[in-house]
């Protein structure tokens, strides 16, 4: 019975998804359009962030403190990375960047390991956000869902005046446009290289920290979530944060919608969604 | 870039003999190891199968395919399919049919991957990939996350497969068939046409190839050849689940082709027992001082990944043909 309150559940539901999924496909999407890397380590900084969530919350026993604290670390994290690793593969071919960010994968799901083992934990929401909307007398929506919405436009809002409406932003877009000759024009090109991708990876720890409370967290959570960046970062287009984060609300309604009306070949569904698109538009919706 | 990469296609001495002393060294073997390490040199032959079947894709064609262990994965669960509770199945079309339908999953997906480029190739191939696997994983039918089972190795009337050293003398005489016929297959004018298309396809297309036939043909052959590896691997090891088709195992495929040197067949081949015969090492580690070393496998072979990739990007067929050339200097 999908009834009015059901539905609306189901329409939140895969808002609130694609949104999240937004947030770490937008600097999968960025870290490619203006570096050209292939980050398949992606889906491991969602991993990251969403221990450090579990970390941070146990120490601390706020979750507001730990998505603070754990966004700054993730950025820490991604700024060592871009220095150490990955400035050093924006020319090598992309087999190159799949392998090295392959290994990483290795690297961080072991530090993972020795850091906080191997066991599923659970994450305790605020209190504040405890409650829930009553819709009938027996269908609920979360309050905690409505913040991870909330919160995820409000990043994407950020991240759409800073790109497109900062002086930093005009920058990198013109980095991404011509890097030589932006470079050319004195503006230090491997600083804004090395803010981006570190944008990135604290996106897609934040979207882990955030995902922590509703979906624990266990080893090699990133696995999946990564391939779901694929699928929305290959309909929307390669590079286009607008194709992101229309392809993302797409994936989050079909992936909800078929697991309500077709459970048994749900996880099928955004696949063939992506097989449509690349059938009609084999560069996505948006090409940047 | 790949396409400025020497790909050692007509093999150095110093390669061949490698080759040819591999060959020798693997027809000998049973008569001296045990049971167990002639069961563990036979997997390695498998993957040496599949890593080939990769190179087809990746090193000649150029196409980086992150979704290769689906084929793989498929010709087993064929297998499983066909193969009856209480009995072995015919070897004889048994084989021919989960190639077949390898092949034919190749096609299809490959209809849609194929006309992508680059970047795209790479996550098209693995997302598709993955849905073959959720397909699996997420139906009890299809045996879900536990796998399946095959009770007996395939019946092959003249040969019994059930003997170990038989099973593996047909996987030697499996990856000598696969390396001639793609040895074969690399200087026929259809392997000369796929070189081009990695070198340059846009001069390949104003020359009148049909290059989307082209590299479907490919991308379904390669598909079958890994096929054939995945039926192998799943009557070898009498088990088949969905993590054979998953996302590290394609991974692990791409890393075999590279570690020996793309765009040859023998390096692919030697590269995947390199791979495995590492992967065994870092996993049995010993523990130093209390820390248990082999535990964290994971990081070692994170490291040295990274550390290939940086520091030996042709591979050790690139390592071998270097010292050749040195050796014919000094004399």
């Amino acid at each position: 019975m999908v009834d009015l309150a059901n539905f609306l559940i189901q329409v939140l539901n895969s808002v609130q998804y694609g949104l999240l999924l937004f947030l770490l496909a937008a600097g999968l999407t960025l870290i490619f359009g203006i570096m050209g890397v292939v980050n398949l380590a992606h889906g491991s900084f969602y991993m990251i962030g969403a221990y450090l969530g579990y970390g941070l919350t146990a120490q601390t026993g706020s979750l507001g403190l730990a998505l603070a604290g754990g966004a700054a670390l993730s950025v820490g994290l991604g700024w060592l990375l871009e220095r150490v690793l990955f400035r050093h593969f924006y020319h090598r071919d992309h087999l190159d960047q799949v392998l090295m960010t392959f290994g990483l994968i290795y690297i961080l799901e072991e530090s993972r390991s020795i850091i906080w083992g191997d066991d599923v934990h659970g994450v305790a929401m605020p209190e504040w956000l405890s409650g829930a909307i009553q819709l009938t007398d027996n269908l609920s929506y979360p309050h905690y869902r409505l913040f991870i919405s909330a919160l995820c436009v409000l990043l994407a809002l950020g991240l759409y005046v800073l790109i497109g409406k900062t002086r930093v932003g005009m920058r990198i877009r013109a980095g991404a446009f011509n890097s030589d000759m932006t470079e050319a024009l004195g503006i230090n090109i491997r600083r804004l290289h090395a803010l981006v991708f570190a944008m990135g990876v604290g996106l897609a720890a934040v979207a882990g920290i955030l995902a922590a409370p509703i979906s624990s967290v266990y080893p090699n959570m990133g696995s999946q979530v990564l391939i779901m960046c694929f699928v929305v970062v290959v309909i929307g287009g390669i590079g286009s944060v607008r194709g992101a984060l229309i392809a993302a609300l797409l994936v989050g309604l079909v992936d909800t919608f078929g697991k309500v009306l077709l459970p048994s070949v749900a996880s099928m569904g955004v696949y063939v969604l992506m097989a449509l698109v690349l059938l009609w538009r084999p560069q996505g919706l948006f090409k940047s | 870039m790949s396409t400025a990469r020497a790909h050692l296609e007509v093999l150095p001495v110093s390669v061949r003999v490698c080759v040819a002393m591999g060959f020798v060294a693997l027809a000998l073997f049973p008569w001296f190891g045990t049971d167990f390490y002639v069961q563990t040199v036979a997997r390695m032959m498998i993957l040496a199968i599949f890593a080939m079947s990769l190179d087809l894709l990746q090193g000649v064609t150029g196409l980086v395919s992150l979704g290769h262990a689906a084929y793989f994965g498929l010709a087993g669960y064929a297998l499983a399919f066909v193969s009856p509770e209480a009995g072995p199945v015919s070897l004889w079309w048994s084989l021919p049919l989960s190639v077949a339908a390898s092949g034919l999953a190749a096609l299809v997906i490959g209809f849609f991957v194929v006309r992508t480029q680059g970047i795209y190739f790479i996550m098209v191939t693995m997302a598709f990939a993955q849905m073959v696997f959720y397909l699996f994983f997420d139906n009890k039918v299809l045996g879900g996350s536990d796998g399946l089972y095959i009770n007996f190795k395939p019946d092959a009337v003249w040969f019994d497969l059930e003997n170990k050293a038989t099973f593996y003398y047909f996987t030697l005489a499996c990856l000598a068939l696969a390396y001639v016929f793609l040895r074969r297959l690399l200087f026929s004018p259809f392997g000369r046409a796929l070189n081009g298309i990695r070198i340059n396809e846009h001069r390949m297309r104003s020359m009148g190839y049909a290059t989307f036939g082209y590299k479907l043909t490919a991308f379904t052959l390669a598909g079958a050849l890994a096929g054939l590896a995945g039926y192998l691997w799943g009557a070898l090891t009498g088990f088949i689940n969905p993590e054979l088709m998953g996302f590290h195992m394609s991974a692990h495929a791409i890393m075999m082709v590279i570690l020996g040197g793309m765009g040859n067949f023998a390096g692919a081949a030697m590269g995947a027992f390199a791979f495995e015969y590492l992967l065994h090492l870092f996993k049995d580690l010993p523990d130093v001082s209390g820390i248990a070393l082999g535990k964290h496998w994971q990081l070692w072979m994170g490291i040295f990944i990274v550390l290939i990739v940086v520091l030996a990007p042709r591979g050790l067929t690139g390592l071998l043909a270097r010292l050749g050339a040195k050796e014919t200097k000094d004399a």
